[in-house]
């Protein structure tokens, strides 16, 4: 029952042709203003804050946790004058990578901006939808999820200003610079708050990576999906890598920022970037094989990927269309942990299909 | 196990006995055949009637159902909807998890007769409330498709019966300007047949002129809050007018709404089903005394007079076991045939836009099954009672075969039923059923049937003495054993007494309806835009317009919407249009208000019963989200809302609400003027097909036509109650006339030539069928008048001016005596086949 495909929004990366009318582009050098380019950018088609990261839970058990919240532009109702006009919307999607479990626990959110129960701020990051929300409230984020199986509400502080992500906050997907997004992170949250798992709460801390990233045409022609990842590293330092693959699994851009600790972000050349799967998991639900252990070159380090647990896909075809998968990653240098992060891959099963 | 068995209970008794009993059955044929037929024909009605009714009521319960999907509660208004600022504040509760808003509106389908139902979604809280409503949307379409302000997504029944298919545009109105929606995709989740369409909230305020209002929210509630105590604290805090209910209201009011036809119709079967009973009995009872000799050797042999008993009943048991099973399944195929021709309310248009599929019910069948088992034993229990009590010894004698009955009925007791009739007509409606009028019926019926031995035996003493022998032989017999009489005869009074009752009612209503409509109708054309909840509509530039067309005199604007004034109930209409201070251009009943310190507001004989208000009173009505305080200022019959409606002055309505729009406009045309050239000029206004021009005299054949096809249904009941009586007067000479092989032998020796005798029997089948109709027209009168005063009254609250048929009626009557007379005597001339000789050495 693909009843609600038309929600189609994908994690990461939307595109595809504009629309034509209105969407603000993105160029490079515009300098991002803060705390104004936290807030939402409505006059771009898609935008999103995505947070990822790791959490201890007081027995010490590892879980992995995500929370998205989607600003669409959607080009319509531009002149209606209907309270429900759905020119903006925002979706939520929310998980937990419990190994106990073995799988994701996951659920989503999304509304109408207007009369519909979902809102954003331009001002500083503030974006909600019903009782979801995330938001910057002084120098922490705070974030806010209750669904079927699972809540939580945590807080996130960053330990230093923004990372700016390719030229100045200016990040090039494809050798066209029309396909570019603004895109900065912020590596090594630190995390408390509490979590409920099937009704029982508790407390959890542990290290969090927010990216803010929005754009009006991302997605290149030919780009099949990609790979990701956010790494918070044991000496504080932060590592962002990303490739686009093209139908035949080749990478059609790279990119990659490495942040020491208390130092400002060094992007990386595209040529010093590499992605080689290690190993595949089969997917009983949908077939597909998802490469979940990786060796991941970046300049000088070569690093190694190992998932919290295997099964982190995350089949969202009722809503978005897609299956991907997202997951917490354990990072090992000569076989041994050197920090923690996630890992999102996309387009492995149909092409990616967004815009 | 067999040692405890009793005789009756024995199994090679049985066997022996079988053939003596329910062999007799099927030895008298035709006699078995009509009481066959008759159990089968009522059995059949009345399965037909419930499983139509049950199918589209079902049909209509899963249509609101999966439209309310999971919601627990559901905001409702009037038709015209309320303020969007309900559903943010809804929304916005801490015992709400999810307020899906809707805005439904008929969308009018350009160049075509009928709407489409097309509702306005949010489809982010409609996945958390009512998710088998969701849109598909079609391959290729954009990943947005579903929010576009012009797509339109199909439930499977509008695309077939419109013709659409994705990519097509649907072309409907909106006010009076067409809008052509694009075809996105469908609507999976509903189940097969719907009509139905789902667009966006957004794009369905806007197109159809509605931005800011909304017909209904449904709520999802968080765990730990019940719908009761939530729908308590979220009441008060509403605009008038808009109610909190439960999504299962919904259902009860239309149950509600078809519930009086329902009965009405039901009962109209259980009357043939008796009529069933009666011919059982009629045979059976002759039967009985044809085989007494039979019997009493049967007893003499050592026959136990229990055992004889329980085998006549057997014999009735068995008569109506196989009619109440062929009836059934009759009633199934009448069901499809009806639901395919007619439709779910067999045209009386409760149900529309729903293609109901036939239903099997097998508690339901069970149940009919034994009504008819019940007829068959019921019948049989007189005769069978008789039988067994008479002495073998006695019995063995000859002739004695007037013993049916004692012969003069119980005219007392037939008197006191008939009086109790009267105060039965007094109780009010039980849970909006007329079951005191029903009650009266019962009384009218019981009492003519016991009251009839009497009549007979008061007609024949109204007869000439002198006639020819036939006609005097045929009077002594009526005379002498109006028991025989009597069976034949109750059949006929119970069919004629409800086919008059039903003639002199439908006649009433139609003469009523037709005199309202020529009230109700006064200007020379109509305009008309929509319904009420329709996305057509007059807008103020139109209506402009309209009256500056030449040889128009003076344009009548009117303005529907309905009202809720409580839960529970269904709405109520609201009429808006130029109302005279006195309210002489309304079909008024009773007295009316005269001076009124609040604005005044003129209500249907409907809210009279309803809500029992009465001119003079202080209502409030909910008008624009406001409560508004009026004066009842007069009642008005209406003939086209069952549930009510109030009428406004349309400036008075226009002040309250500063709504300014009107549906239809009633046009006065200047002396001169061509009707044809102006509603030529009139229909040039606005696109082609959006207004509706219509003549007075159309919209009257319409209506009429309209009421026609609602009774058709009665006309058939009535139909095969008539063939009901006649097949009894049929079977009942049949049996008659073989048992009186004797008699014609003996007045063949006396010298009746076949000729005389077949006179003879003319007159008595004339006389007996005579008596019946005399007594059912009388008995049918009364029955009329019950139904026009009570159980219409009390049903659908109109009044009615009685208007009786005479003519039909007599020839009807007269009809009737005509072909029981003729009845009579091819029954009678299969038993003057046999020789007097022989006939006459019958009797030893």
């Amino acid at each position: 029952m693909q009843r609600r495909r038309f929600l189609m929004t994908l994690p990461a990366m939307a595109a595809g042709p504009a629309l034509g009318a209105g969407f603000d582009p993105v160029l490079p050098g515009r300098p991002l203003v803060f705390p104004a380019d936290h807030g939402a950018h409505p006059a771009f088609r898609t935008e999103w804050w995505y947070a990822t990261g790791w959490l201890t839970q007081p027995d010490g058990k590892p879980l992995g946790f995500q929370v998205t919240f989607f600003r669409v532009r959607t080009g319509l109702g531009e002149g209606n004058p209907s309270a429900f006009a759905p020119r903006q919307l925002v979706l939520a999607h929310a998980a937990i990578a419990d190994p106990g479990l073995g799988r994701l626990r996951h659920d989503e959110r999304s509304a109408r901006v207007g009369l519909g129960p979902a809102g954003f701020d331009t001002r500083t990051t503030r974006v909600w939808v019903g009782d979801w929300r995330f938001e910057l409230a002084g120098d922490r984020y705070q974030a806010e999820v209750t669904a079927r199986d699972f809540a939580y509400r945590l807080e996130l502080v960053p330990d230093g200003p923004p990372l700016l992500q390719g030229q100045g906050g200016f990040s090039r997907k494809a050798a066209d610079p029309r396909h570019a997004s603004y895109y900065y992170s912020r590596p090594q949250l630190r995390v408390s708050g509490q979590l409920s798992l099937d009704g029982v709460a508790r407390p959890v801390s542990g290290k969090a990576w927010l990216d803010h990233e929005w754009s009006s045409e991302l997605l290149p022609e030919g780009a099949q999906g990609w790979d990701w990842i956010g790494l918070n590293l044991d000496d504080g330092s932060g590592l962002m890598a990303f490739r686009l693959r093209d139908a035949a699994g080749q990478a059609l851009w790279s990119a990659a920022t490495l942040r020491p600790a208390g130092q400002s972000g060094q992007v990386q050349p595209r040529e010093a970037v590499s992605f080689t799967p290690l190993r595949q998991w089969h997917s009983p639900r949908s077939g597909i094989d998802w490469p979940v252990a990786w060796r991941v070159q970046v300049g000088a380090r070569s690093l190694e990927l190992q998932p919290l647990i295997d099964d982190q896909e995350l089949d969202s075809r009722r809503s978005t269309g897609s299956i991907y998968w997202e997951g917490a990653v354990r990072a090992l240098e000569g076989g041994r942990e050197v920090g923690r992060g996630y890992l999102e891959m996309t387009g492995y099963g149909k092409r990616i299909r967004v815009g | 196990m067999s040692g405890h068995s009793r005789p009756p209970g024995h199994p090679a008794r049985r066997l022996a006995l079988a053939p003596v009993f329910l062999g007799s059955l099927a030895r008298r044929r035709m006699a078995t055949l009509f009481s066959l037929a008759a159990i089968v024909l009522g059995v059949a009605l009345g399965m037909a009637v419930q499983v139509v009714h049950e199918s589209a009521l079902g049909e209509f319960g899963r249509g609101l159902r999966t439209l309310s999907g999971e919601a627990d509660l559901q905001v409702v208004g009037p038709r015209g909807g309320f303020d969007e600022a309900v559903y943010t504040r809804l929304a916005a509760r801490p015992e709400v998890a999810a307020a899906s808003p809707v805005l439904e509106i008929e969308a009018r389908l350009a160049g075509r007769e009928d709407s489409l139902t097309v509702l306005g979604v949010d489809l982010f809280s409609l996945a958390q409330v009512s998710p088998r409503l969701l849109p598909r949307a079609t391959d290729g379409e954009d990943r947005f498709a579903a929010l576009a302000d012009d797509a339109v997504f199909l439930a499977d029944g509008a695309g077939q019966t419109l013709g659409l298919r994705p990519g097509d545009r649907l072309q409907v109105l909106a006010g009076s300007a067409p809008l052509a929606l694009r075809v996105a995709g469908d609507l999976p989740g509903l189940e097969a047949g719907r009509r139905l369409a789902v667009m966006d909230i957004a794009g369905a305020q806007w197109h159809f002129g509605r931005v800011g209002r909304l017909t209904r929210v449904d709520l999802r509630l968080r765990e730990g809050f019940t719908a009761e105590a939530v729908r308590a604290s979220l009441q008060p805090g509403l605009p008038a007018g808009v109610l909190v209910q439960v999504p299962e209201a919904a259902e009860d009011e239309a149950a509600r709404l078809s519930r009086a036809y329902r009965v009405n119709l039901t009962l109209l079967a259980a009357i043939a089903l008796l009529t069933g009973g009666f011919l059982v009995f009629s045979a059976q009872a002759l039967s009985v005394v044809r085989r007494r000799t039979e019997f009493a050797f049967l007893r003499a042999l050592g026959l136990a007079r229990a055992t004889l008993f329980r085998w006549l009943l057997a014999e009735g048991i068995a008569v109506g076991l196989a009619g109440g099973v062929l009836g059934v399944a009759l009633g199934h195929a009448l069901a499809w045939g009806a639901l395919s021709l007619l439709g779910g309310d067999l045209g009386a248009g409760y149900f529309s836009g729903l293609s109901p599929r036939l239903q099997f019910q097998p508690e339901t069948s069970l149940i009919y099954v034994l009504l008819g088992v019940l007829a068959g034993l019921a019948g049989a229990w007189l005769p069978a009672r008789e039988a067994a009590t008479v002495l073998p010894a006695r019995a063995l004698k000859a002739g004695d075969e007037a013993a049916l009955g004692d012969g003069r009925g119980h005219p007392r007791l037939g008197g006191a039923v008939l009086l109790a009739g009267l105060p039965a007509c007094l109780i009010p409606p039980v849970a909006g059923l007329p079951l005191g009028g029903y009650l009266a019926v019962a009384c009218i019926l019981t009492g003519a049937v016991l009251l009839l031995p009497a009549l007979a035996a008061g007609l024949v003493r109204l007869l000439p003495g002198d006639g020819p022998v036939p006609a005097r032989l045929a009077a002594a017999r009526l005379a002498a054993a109006p028991g025989h009489a009597v069976t034949a005869a109750a059949g006929v009074l119970t069919s004629v007494a409800l086919a008059a009752a039903m003639a002199i009612m439908v006649a009433s209503f139609r003469d009523s309806v037709d005199q309202w409509l020529a009230q109700v109708l006064p200007a020379d054309l109509y305009v008309r835009a929509g319904k009420a909840s329709g996305s057509a509509h007059l807008d103020e530039a139109l209506q402009a317009r309209l009256a500056a067309v030449p040889g128009v005199a003076r344009v009548d604007f009117i303005r529907h919407d309905s009202l809720r004034l409580t839960g529970g109930l269904p709405p109520v209409a609201l009429i808006a249009r130029p109302v005279a201070v006195d309210g002489s251009t309304l079909p008024l009943v009773g007295r009316r208000l005269t001076a009124g310190d609040l604005p005044p507001v003129w209500i249907s004989e409907a809210l009279q019963d309803l809500y029992g208000w009465s001119p003079g009173q202080r209502i409030e009505l909910p008008l624009d989200g406001r409560p508004v305080p009026l004066q009842v200022a007069g009642v008005w019959r209406d003939y086209a809302r069952q549930t009510g409606a109030v009428m406004l002055d349309l400036a008075l309505y226009r002040q309250l609400t500063g709504d300014r729009q009107a549906n239809d406009a009633a046009i006065h045309l200047a002396s001169g003027a061509s009707v044809d050239g102006v509603a030529e000029a009139l229909a040039g206004l606005a696109g082609p097909g959006a207004l509706e021009i219509a003549r007075p005299g159309e919209i009257r054949a319409l209506s009429l036509r309209i009421f026609d096809r609602t009774f058709a249904v009665t006309y058939l009941l009535e139909a095969v109650a008539v063939a009901i009586g006649l097949a009894g007067v049929a079977a009942s000479f049949a049996a008659l006339a073989a048992a009186r092989r004797r008699e014609f032998g003996m007045l063949r020796h006396l010298g009746l030539s076949r000729r005389q005798i077949g006179a003879m029997l003319a007159r008595e089948g004339a006389l007996t069928a005579g008596v019946g109709v005399v007594g059912g027209l009388l008995a049918g009168g009364a029955i009329g008048l019950v139904l026009i005063e009570v159980v219409n009254r009390q049903s659908f609250h109109w009044s009615m001016d009685l208007h009786v048929p005479w003519l039909s009626l007599l020839l009807f009557g007269g009809g009737l005596v005509a072909l029981a007379a003729l009845a009579a005597v091819v029954a009678g001339r299969q038993a003057m086949a046999r020789s007097a000789v022989l006939a006459v050495r019958e009797d030893w």
